[in-house]
């Protein structure tokens, strides 16, 4: 038997509260972090078998202190076999028959987000700030996470494994930090949580559809973070750049798991709800003033949202947020998409000539989707010899199949389609 | 990014392990197994083979009926691969890396061997949307 979804989801935003408690109680960030997973797969087991326990919290949070104190136990057992100081300890072992009332409604909400600063440490890789925020905050076992980035469960064990070590290492204790170093953390957490999102939305198609789950998760993490700081601008602008993006998914691939560009997406399979909602968040962000990247992303997706058809789209609207956003950020792929921009207002020659300013881009060297945009601008002033040549060079540079077989595609139909201009 | 690195041995070449002295061939074995050990430590491996003799490939076609046809061994071939490694990290310059530190594993008489190693890239990057 397996856990429904609604039990999954439960245990899912009960886990980085229970850790929360554990990590306060026993101070062990890696220990606690282990001990709250074996309580998430004992109920995994548990719950099917017995139904969802009245108090699932503290069902969890008993199995997960059972675990430590095991923990805590057999590490001063260690600590003794290996002469250290028998009275060095750097935990408390406390009796773990505190029941839920003591935490009543009183769960600390601090706490899921210091746990975030801590799985998004500025020390870690982002593959490992990934891997282990999905875990300690997610909730997701291990085998899910490895699961969805294609790697044995073992290496996904031990990239977690190592992250903690770093944390630990870093000397950074389970502290609130202050009022700048929480502006700092909260970028990276931010950064996470987008990477995450962007490796489940671009991986959706076909036999990976599965990792659509990682999309799913980026949003409801990045809700639970809305909730806990519903003032912070840029919060709301990723989380309705995440809904307005997301609500496009049923439209982007074709029934072999192919792309297909915004251009040509059946825009009645857009998710309408998830458009109302994103739209009527960032509308509301926006008003507050203090505009971020992640608020102007998330208004460019609004407005190709709001678009019936490819050809309603308002490119110079568009074109004005890409301006603004080129000004905050020195992002490359920013530019890129800013010189399409143009290029639809102005036509494909002053979208060519901004393509040609970012060749001496030492850090767009060689990317694909240099060609790929150069491609497409060609393709529009109707120079298909140039086209074709840029499809292929971009299709011999990307390290994505789907991309791959999409930017063939456009090459070998211009090949057979005869000249315009 | 994953990326594969591929141990390519030029046939008579110095890659003749069957010839070591013993010590050198279990100096060599306990390279590749610290090796294959720390990156999995290190949560970079995500997968690794050796593989059997040339002597022992076999070419395979699909005959009349889609039936296979198997052909024999090729001595005229000039490279064959003896294992691979499949990484996962987080930029190219760290396969580099992985792949430089295989490349010097030790051969006959403890030397390094400097073999090359193949690097490239799996296809497995997520594609984004065309606009």
């Amino acid at each position: 038997m397996t856990l429904d979804v609604r039990a999954e989801h439960l245990l899912r935003d009960l886990a980085p509260q229970v850790l929360g408690i554990v990590c306060r109680r026993f101070g062990d960030f890696a220990a606690s972090e282990d001990a709250v997973q074996e309580a998430l797969i004992a109920a995994a087991v548990a719950w099917p078998r017995d139904g969802v326990p009245d108090s699932p919290r503290a069902w969890l949070l008993q199995v997960a202190q059972r675990r430590m104190t095991d923990h805590v136990r057999s590490e001063i057992a260690r600590r003794n076999r290996e002469g250290a100081l028998a009275a060095e300890t750097d935990f408390v072992v406390e009796p773990s028959n505190r029941d839920e009332s003591e935490f009543g409604q009183g769960i600390d909400h601090d706490d899921s987000l210091l746990l975030l600063f801590m799985c998004c440490h500025p020390a870690l890789t982002p593959a490992s700030a990934i891997a282990l925020t999905l875990r300690a905050v997610g909730g997701l076992t291990t085998a899910e996470i490895a699961n969805a980035f294609l790697v044995p469960e073992a290496t996904m064990a031990q990239r977690i494994s190592r992250a903690k070590q770093t944390i630990r290492n870093s000397g950074v204790s389970f502290e609130m930090p202050g009022e700048r170093g929480r502006a700092e953390r909260l970028d990276s957490v931010l950064h996470v949580l987008y990477l995450i999102f962007n490796e489940g939305y671009a991986s959706s198609i076909g036999p990976d559809l599965q990792r659509s789950d990682l999309a799913n998760e980026a949003i409801r993490l990045t809700r639970a973070v809305h909730g806990l700081l519903p003032k912070d601008n840029e919060v709301a602008g990723l989380l309705a750049l995440m809904l307005l993006t997301d609500a496009r998914r049923p439209a982007r691939t074709g029934a072999d798991g192919e792309l297909i560009p915004l251009a040509q997406q059946d825009r009645t399979t857009w998710d309408r709800q998830l458009i109302a909602e994103g739209v009527a968040l960032i509308s509301a962000t926006l008003s507050r003033g203090s505009v971020g990247p992640y608020q102007l992303q998330a208004a460019i997706a609004a407005v190709h949202d709001e678009a019936a058809r490819h050809e309603d789209t308002d490119w110079p609207q568009i074109l004005a947020l890409y301006s603004l956003l080129m000004r905050m950020t020195d992002n490359p792929m920013v530019a890129l998409s800013h010189a399409i921009a143009t290029a639809m207002v102005e036509g494909p020659r002053a979208g060519l000539d901004l393509v040609a300013a970012l060749d001496k881009d030492e850090r767009l060297a060689d990317h694909y989707r240099l060609d790929a945009v150069r491609a497409h601008l060609h393709e529009m002033a109707g120079n298909h010899e140039a086209a074709v040549a840029h499809y292929l060079a971009a299709a011999g540079r990307t390290s994505s199949i789907p991309e791959r077989d999409y930017l063939s595609a456009q090459a070998a139909r211009l090949e057979s389609s005869p000249t315009e201009g | 990014m994953k990326y594969m690195l591929m141990m390519n041995t030029p046939r008579g070449g110095d890659y003749q392990v069957m010839s070591w002295p013993k010590k050198d061939l279990d100096a060599h074995i306990a390279f590749m197994i610290g090796f294959a050990q720390k990156l999995g430590a290190a949560g970079e491996l995500v997968g690794a083979e050796g593989l059997a003799s040339p002597s022992e490939a076999k070419l395979v076609r699909a005959g009349a009926s889609g039936n296979p046809v198997t052909d024999g061994v090729f001595p005229e071939t000039k490279e064959f691969l003896a294992g691979y490694w499949i990484v996962q990290v987080d930029s190219a310059e760290r396969a580099y890396e992985i792949a430089a530190e295989a490349s010097a594993a030790p051969g006959a008489g403890g030397a390094p061997l400097n073999m090359s190693i193949e690097v490239r890239e799996v296809m497995s990057g997520p594609p984004k949307d065309p606009e």
